[in-house]
């Protein structure tokens, strides 16, 4: 399955390799970087190359190329879905996965990696094992362990992989026991120039973080699980259960983790919280342009909308703009045109809007688009489906866990045509 | 190549300064020591003493080879810390190991002794470290040491270390490919292991050693199908990806009724109406003549335990499932995944892309499918250019004339876009639409003409291509549009457009006679400044000309034809040399000239604008093949469907085959007894009488083998299973009538044609001549294939009776079920002789009764995640059988009478308990109307009495079932027993064993109950809940297999795996009130062992552990 694995930062050096069945040469990358220089941005590189002995499978993430070499035929899907878990298990192991990073802590890496492929067949991956078999380096444990020569890999040998719940580790133990749930919805939609929704969606996910003693069992119920048009789960999930009541009953891993992602589907009508008001004009004699835009909240259900982003890709013949905000900082970046305002809280009695004008190169034609806009944003305590969970309880275990649940509702990839 | 080392060294120069692991320690010695040196001190290093030192000089190595620099000649420092005491530095001293030990075989070798001692270590992670590194040495020299441990490994008691000898199968072939055959017996052997822990890798390891074995598969297909949900998620991909594979070559198409209409699909399905109708009298002509299709119960087996993987967070594990729904399920039943992959494509870029490129080739197939997801196709500014291109392709896939206006309007947006080469896409897109769509067209063609004045040269340029390939269509209609591209020839600059339009005036000269020439003379003047395909393009429009206006054009051409004659480019030369050859009459000028109008000017077929995702379906979907559109080493081929379906028999589990190789102990045939009373033994030695229980026996199979929670919902599968494997026996019954019919046919006709095998459609026919080399083998299938329908339509038969359930069989099965009693006649009266002093042998098990229960038993498999041990597998619920009397020959008056408890559940009512009763008339007369009256029970007890025997002839024995409610108490169900002559008054007192159901439940889950039991003695009394005893195991009794034996025996329980390797665990459920029964078996040292059983009925569990004790001290 796979061979080996190549780490290539952005300026084209390959700062790790690993290797899992006999060595290949790193020159196998060559056709990696011809690649890389056709295509014009890292995100167009196509992630199965083929050369004449192997074919490179990469993933793109935190600005490093994960190039997996494989020989014979494997989906591609396997390959690309086991990168990225690598990369999760980077982040979660050092918080957050950069090149600089993966260098310093090089040796619980290697280890790491060792121990998640066995003959390039994936062996261990879940976190709670891998955590149990090497343990992540904290600031504590180094100095301890610089002090009084002990370990990062763990002197006892893992249960976890053994048991009948792989995902969790055995002999958990708080003197806190919690457990908190986050409803995060995101909304993907395109709207249209003239501010009708042309496609809208809902995707939610439920990201547990669970600090609780011994073999708790939990049941997780749903005030409206109809909701929940198509859904995901994390393994922990005993599917039957909610095939037949609705209900999640797991026995939750150790720490943080994805317990669901759910689709609520287009169908269903989505109520877009904000509306994005425009002006964006190019005139073909001058080479002045009005650029003018009024982000407001349309519905809310009375909660605030904060966190508001705007960004918008400017046409490359815009050379610059002058523009003033009513509220928040605003950046244009002449190489890339990428316009970005920090726009913060929406006041509804005092919208925030952008105006101003914009330099065209001149002697060029106007650009045929309009930059659409993109738009982030938050709204805490609500979430935008309806969703709600209705309780939680624990089975197994003696002590009352302390439980808590939020919602959150933010922008996905939401985007305005103009 | 050259480049890669020399770079390599210059950043491991550079790098001494930037990074830690070596800037923080003195000992390296800068930047200006050699390497040589710096080897040196990590050497010296490696030599001491401390734990550190090792660990810090270990660290540096490996952070070296992480580097992809070269530390190789530290081999001999390293390899002697392999058996250092520290973890971290053993660890270190492994990676190092499998890295280097290829360039250093001899060296490498040292290192054999220390695994060699791990593999024997009582630790089973530390055996199954050891064995994992030992794999992974490739060293040619220790191939058989490899061999023997991972023969030695395959069978231990761990699944982890089997798990890991299945991964060390793969790594031995790659170094030994000789080994194969001895790989093999260890995968066959791995097969058949019932762990989920194990099943992922051992399937890899098939996949990669012998993947064209797929008779293994056979005997394990039904447990891997159950067994899963709870692998883990890489190994289903795996899995799914191989029994795709499989399904392929066992079961028929589900779609081959449909296949016929398959290429005319599109049309059907999507077309107009009348189309439909008209087309489908004919088809369903033609369908009439074929037998309908009926799923193998397996194929439908695969498809259902599949399905919830849909939901699986793993992205790979989705696409496995989609496509094998893709290549395996009903048409109707594919939808399902299209939701599934649509939610696939929030994930990331890479996702998307790969989903995105199997849903392009889905969507030509299937399209109806994800119509509905049309709009989660729309493309965002901010997607990458090579998502953008996908999505396009699937949005022109999916357009139809409902949606095609949303689809242009879409488009529309996109052509604005910033993004050329999107931009030029979604031209090409268009296009696309408008040959497919006649609606459309022309609204695509306006809008194309529109695009000519764009600014940008490339979309003009793209139109331009696009349009003449619709124009070719219609050209007729389209002079306009043809004059309107021939005044852009001033403009446009891009050759390939350029090309276009010329190509398109010298095609459609006629159409428009004015402009043509006007546009050669242009060409003429700038001739020698155009690109070569517009040079080529020039001499065509001029001879084109020369051919139907040579008064216009004659001299123009010839200019043309002389600037070519001295061009540059050769083929340009040759071109104008052969066109004037052919067109110009000369003296010489062969005959060709006549035709050179016909050879010009030629009707063209125009271009069929497909999408290049079509017929990529050959390749399996999800596969890197399919992605590269390219077969990639080592892919399978996915097989097409077998015109028959091979014998799904084979995939029967044979009790004794995987007693043989699970268990190293041979058992004894009254062992394996009691497991064929599951199916048949049970239900009476005649075969006469096993109508009613055999349907029984299915029902419990099923309801006792699904766990609690889902019993309902599986149950009415099986059942639909069960009909389906009828209908199927009677479609084969009727097959063969057909083609005996045939055969007689045929034979007249000819020897040749003397082995037709099907009925149904002519190409089939055809294809038969092809197959008579086969005949021979078919023949004998065949045979096989007669009798196996025989017996299936022998169970229907009985089936059907048993449908009738608790009434009164009626004549016509009678009379049925008589022939096969009396061929078995003689043979029973011996047997029954023997009744008195022993149990009933076992029966020979018809085939058909065999699915049903290797159903039973795989489905097991299930709740099995952790058992090693082959006995335990045993299935509880089939212990030896005890009978009971109920009524002795002599106070019968010879007629006798005895009970069993069958252990199934009572059809018709949960609550009760099912007692088989055995009749035997040993008198010389009839007993006529044999019933059950009067029955005196204590409250709250039931009695659902056996229909009446309407008689009972000499010497024959009769059994039935009743089932009796008893209240989950031991109080005996007394009631008379009525011939027509007698009364007699019996009773049943059923022993506490009996008044249970087994309960399959996980490990958890026991744990759970158990405290949740204790937890509700608390709240009354203390010790209520539970019931402990000590007990001293006899001699006999302290076998795994002996302890599970007896307290099956004792007890209608399930066993529970258990991690512990001391302890047994049961549970049950009381038949009446459904309270949890468990039993704790703790085995200490020597013979002592404690037995803890928990209930809330207090009485049960005080005279079950009286039981058990007694049965183990036996």
């Amino acid at each position: 399955m796979i061979h080996s694995l190549f780490l290539i930062n952005a300026s084209g050096d390959i700062f790790l390799e690993k290797h899992w069945k006999s060595v290949v040469s790193r020159s196998v990358c060559d056709y990696f970087f011809e690649a890389q220089e056709r295509a014009s941005e890292a995100e167009n590189v196509p992630p199965v190359i083929s050369t004449p002995h192997h074919y490179l499978l990469s993933v793109y993430r935190h600005k490093i190329f994960f190039v997996a070499v494989i020989q014979t035929e494997v989906p591609p899907l396997f390959v690309i879905e086991f990168l990225h878990r690598v990369v999760d298990t980077f982040q979660d192991y050092f918080g957050v996965c950069s090149e600089v990073m993966i260098k310093d802590n090089v040796v619980v890496v290697y280890e790491v990696l060792e121990e998640m492929l066995d003959n390039g067949f994936p062996l261990a991956t879940e976190s709670n094992i891998l955590k149990e078999l090497i343990k992540p380096p904290t600031i504590l444990r180094t100095v301890v362990n610089t002090i009084t020569g002990s370990t990062n890999v763990g002197d006892q040998l893992p249960t976890g992989q053994l048991s009948v719940v792989p995902w969790r580790r055995t002999g958990v133990k708080y003197t806190n026991n919690e457990a908190y749930f986050d409803v995060i919805e995101e909304i993907d939609a395109i709207i249209d120039k003239s501010g009708s929704t042309i496609t809208a969606e809902i995707q939610g996910v439920i990201d547990a973080c669970v600090k609780l003693t011994g073999m708790p069992d939990l049941t997780l119920s749903f005030m409206n699980p109809r909701l929940l048009d198509d859904v995901s789960f994390h393994p922990c999930v005993r599917f039957k259960r909610w095939e037949s009541e609705r209900i999640l009953s797991f026995i939750p891993p150790d720490g943080n983790f994805r317990l669901l992602s759910y689709h609520v589907s287009a169908q269903n009508l989505v109520a877009i919280p904000v509306y994005v008001k425009h002006n964006i004009n190019f005139r073909d004699s001058s080479s002045l342009g009005r650029f003018e835009i009024t982000v407001g909240p349309k519905q809310t259900m009375g909660k605030t909308v904060e966190g508001v982003m705007v960004t918008s890709q400017m046409p490359k013949g815009v050379l610059n703009m002058s523009l003033t905000p009513s509220q928040g900082t605003h950046i244009f970046d002449p190489v890339t045109k990428l316009l970005t305002w920090d726009v913060g809280k929406i006041n509804p009695q005092k919208l925030p809007s952008l105006k101003g004008s914009m330099n065209l190169q001149a002697g060029t034609s106007k650009p045929d688009e309009n930059p659409t806009i993109n738009l982030q944003f938050k709204i805490q305590q609500l979430a935008i489906s309806g969703l709600k969970v209705n309780r939680l309880d624990m089975y197994g275990e003696k002590y009352k866990p302390f439980k808590g649940i939020k919602y959150m509702t933010k922008a996905g990839k939401f985007q305005v045509r103009t | 190549m050259a480049a890669s080392p020399a770079y390599g060294e210059e950043k491991g120069g550079s790098s001494s300064l930037g990074e830690p692991e070596y800037g923080h320690d003195p000992a390296s010695g800068g930047i200006f020591a050699s390497d040589y040196k710096r080897h040196d001190d990590l050497k010296e290093m490696l030599d001491s003493n401390k734990d550190s030192l090792k660990l810090e000089a270990m660290k540096r190595i490996v952070a070296m080879i992480a580097r992809g620099k070269n530390a190789s000649d530290l081999f001999p420092a390293v390899v002697k810390n392999v058996a250092c005491k520290n973890i971290e530095v053993k660890k270190l001293v492994y990676v190092y190991l499998v890295r280097y030990a290829e360039e250093q075989q001899d060296l490498a070798l040292l290192s054999i002794s220390t695994f060699q001692r791990g593999l024997k270590d009582p630790n089973q992670l530390i055996r199954a470290s050891a064995l994992r590194v030992l794999s992974s040495i490739r060293v040619p020299i220790i191939v058989p040491i490899m061999m023997l441990a991972i023969k030695e490994a395959a069978s231990d008691m761990s699944p982890y270390v089997r798990k890991t000898a299945a991964h060390a199968i793969p790594k031995l072939y790659s170094l030994d490919s000789d080994q194969k055959d001895q790989l093999i017996e260890v995968i066959e052997k791995l097969l058949a292991d019932k762990t989920t822990l194990v099943a992922g890798s051992v399937v890899m390891a098939f996949e990669e050693v012998c993947p064209e074995r797929i008779d293994l598969i056979h005997k394990n297909y039904r447990k891997l199908c159950n067994l899963l949900i709870d692998v883990e998620e890489w190994g289903q991909v795996v899995i799914i990806n191989m029994l795709t594979r499989y399904a392929r070559t066992q079961f028929l198409s589900p779609n081959q009724n449909e296949s016929l209409l398959e290429e005319s699909a599109e049309k059907a399905f999507y077309g107009s109406e009348e189309e439909d109708t008209k087309d489908a009298k004919a088809e369903a002509a033609s369908l009439a003549k074929r037998k309908p299709y009926v799923m193998d119960p397996d194929h439908r087996l695969l498809l259902r335990n599949t399905k919830p993987l849909l939901q699986s967070r793993n992205a790979a594990v989705v696409m496995a499932v989609a496509q094998l729904y893709f290549h395996l399920a009903p048409k109707a039943e594919v939808g399902v995944i299209a939701k599934a992959l649509v939610r696939l494509l929030r994930s990331h870029s890479e996702v998307q892309y790969v989903v995105l490129q199997n849903v392009a080739t889905m969507s030509i197939k299937r399209r109806g499918m994800f119509e509905p997801y049309l709009k989660s196709f729309y493309i965002r500014s901010t997607d990458p250019t090579q998502i953008k291109i996908l999505k396009l392709e699937v949005l022109t896939n999916l357009a139809n004339e409902t949606n095609i206006s949303t689809i242009l309007r879409e488009f529309q947006t996109y052509i604005r876009s910033m993004d050329k080469d999107f931009v030029a896409a979604t031209i090409q897109a268009i296009g696309r639409c408008a040959t497919n769509i006649g609606k459309v067209r022309d609204t695509c063609l306006n809008g194309l003409v529109q695009l000519l004045s764009n600014r940008d040269e490339l979309v003009v340029a793209e139109s331009v291509v696009v349009i003449k390939k619709l124009l070719q269509m219609q050209p007729a209609q389209h002079s306009e549009i043809i004059k309107h591209m021939a005044k852009l020839t001033d403009n446009i600059q891009v050759p390939m457009a350029r090309a276009s339009i010329l190509w398109l005036i010298g095609e459609y000269c006629e159409h428009v006679p004015k402009i043509a020439p006007d546009v050669l003379r242009k060409m003429a003047k700038s001739f020698t400044n155009e690109e070569d395909i517009v040079k080529l393009q020039v001499i065509n429009l001029a001879a084109k000309l020369y051919l139907t206006n040579s008064k216009q054009s004659k001299l123009l051409t010839q200019y043309v034809l002389n600037l070519a004659k001295y061009d540059q480019n050769y083929d340009i030369r040759d071109r104008a040399r052969f066109i004037r050859q052919l067109i110009v009459p000369t003296e010489k000028s062969g005959a060709l000239n006549k035709y050179a109008k016909k050879l010009f000017l030629a009707q063209k077929p125009a271009p069929i604008l497909e999408s290049s995702f079509k017929d990529r379906d050959h390749f399996q979907l999800g596969s890197l093949s399919h992605l590269l559109n390219a077969k990639a080493v080592g892919y399978q081929e996915l097989p097409d469907w077998p015109d028959e379906a091979p014998d799904p028999s084979v995939r029967n589990v044979e009790v004794p085959e995987w007693t043989k190789c699970t268990s190293r102990e041979k058992r004894k045939d009254k062992v394996e007894k009691p497991f064929y009373s599951d199916s048949e033994g049970e239900s009476g030695p005649t075969e006469s009488a096993d109508s009613e229980p055999e349907s029984d026996s299915e029902e419990s199979g099923s309801s006792s083998s699904s766990g609690t929670s889902s019993s309902s919902s599986e149950e009415e599968d099986e059942e639909e299973e069960e009909g389906g494997s009828e209908e199927q026996s009677e479609d084969k019954e009727g097959e063969e009538e057909e083609e005996e019919k045939r055969k007689k046919k045929k034979e007249k006709g000819g020897p040749r044609k003397a082995s037709p095998r099907s009925v149904g459609s002519e190409e089939e026919e055809e294809a038969e001549g092809k197959k008579v080399k086969k005949a021979a083998g078919p023949q004998g299938k065949k045979g096989h294939a007669e009798s196996s329908s025989e017996e299936a339509s022998a169970s229907e038969s009985s089936s059907s009776g048993s449908d009738s359930g608790t009434e009164a069989p009626t004549v016509v099965e009678a009379k049925r079920r008589k022939i096969p009693s009396s061929k078995a006649g003689p043979k029973e009266i011996s047997l029954l002789d023997l009744d008195d002093f022993t149990p009933p042998p076992p029966q020979p098990v018809p085939s058909s009764s065999i699915i049903s229960t290797s159903l039973v038993t795989d489905l097991e498999g299930l709740t099995l995640t952790d058992t090693s041990l082959a006995p335990a597998l045993l299935s509880p619920a089939f212990g030896a059988v005890r009978t009971y009397e109920l009524l002795h020959r002599m106070a019968g008056e010879g007629l006798s009478v005895e009970y069993c408890f069958s252990r199934r559940p009572f059809p018709g009512d949960p609550h009760m308990v099912a007692v088989q009763i055995q009749i035997s008339n040993n008198t010389d007369a009839e007993v006529k109307s044999l019933r059950v009256s009067e029955p005196k029970l204590l409250a709250g007890m039931r009695i659902q009495e056996f229909p009446e025997i309407e008689s009972l002839a000499p010497g024959d024995t009769a059994s039935v079932v009743m089932g009796i409610d008893f209240c989950d108490s031991t109080q005996a169900a007394n009631f008379q027993l009525c011939t027509h002559t007698r009364h007699f008054y019996v009773s049943i007192q059923p022993p506490v064993g009996e008044l249970m159901a087994p309960v399959f439940m996980s490990e958890n889950e026991f744990r759970k109950e158990q405290e949740h039991l204790a937890r509700r003695g608390e709240g009354k009394l203390t010790g209520m809940s539970e019931i402990t005893e000590k007990l001293t195991l006899p001699e006999k009794c302290r076998s795994d297999h002996a302890i599970v034996q007896q307290v099956t025996s004792a007890a209608n329980v399930g066993r529970v795996p258990c991690g512990a390797d001391n302890e047994y665990r049961f549970a049950a459920k009381t038949v009446t009130s459904g309270s949890l029964v468990l039993i704790t078996l703790e085995w200490r040292e020597g013979a002592a062992a404690q037995l803890t059983v928990n209930s809330e009925k207090m009485v049960i569990g005080t005279m079950l552990v009286k039981d058990i004790i007694q049965a183990l001290a036996q």
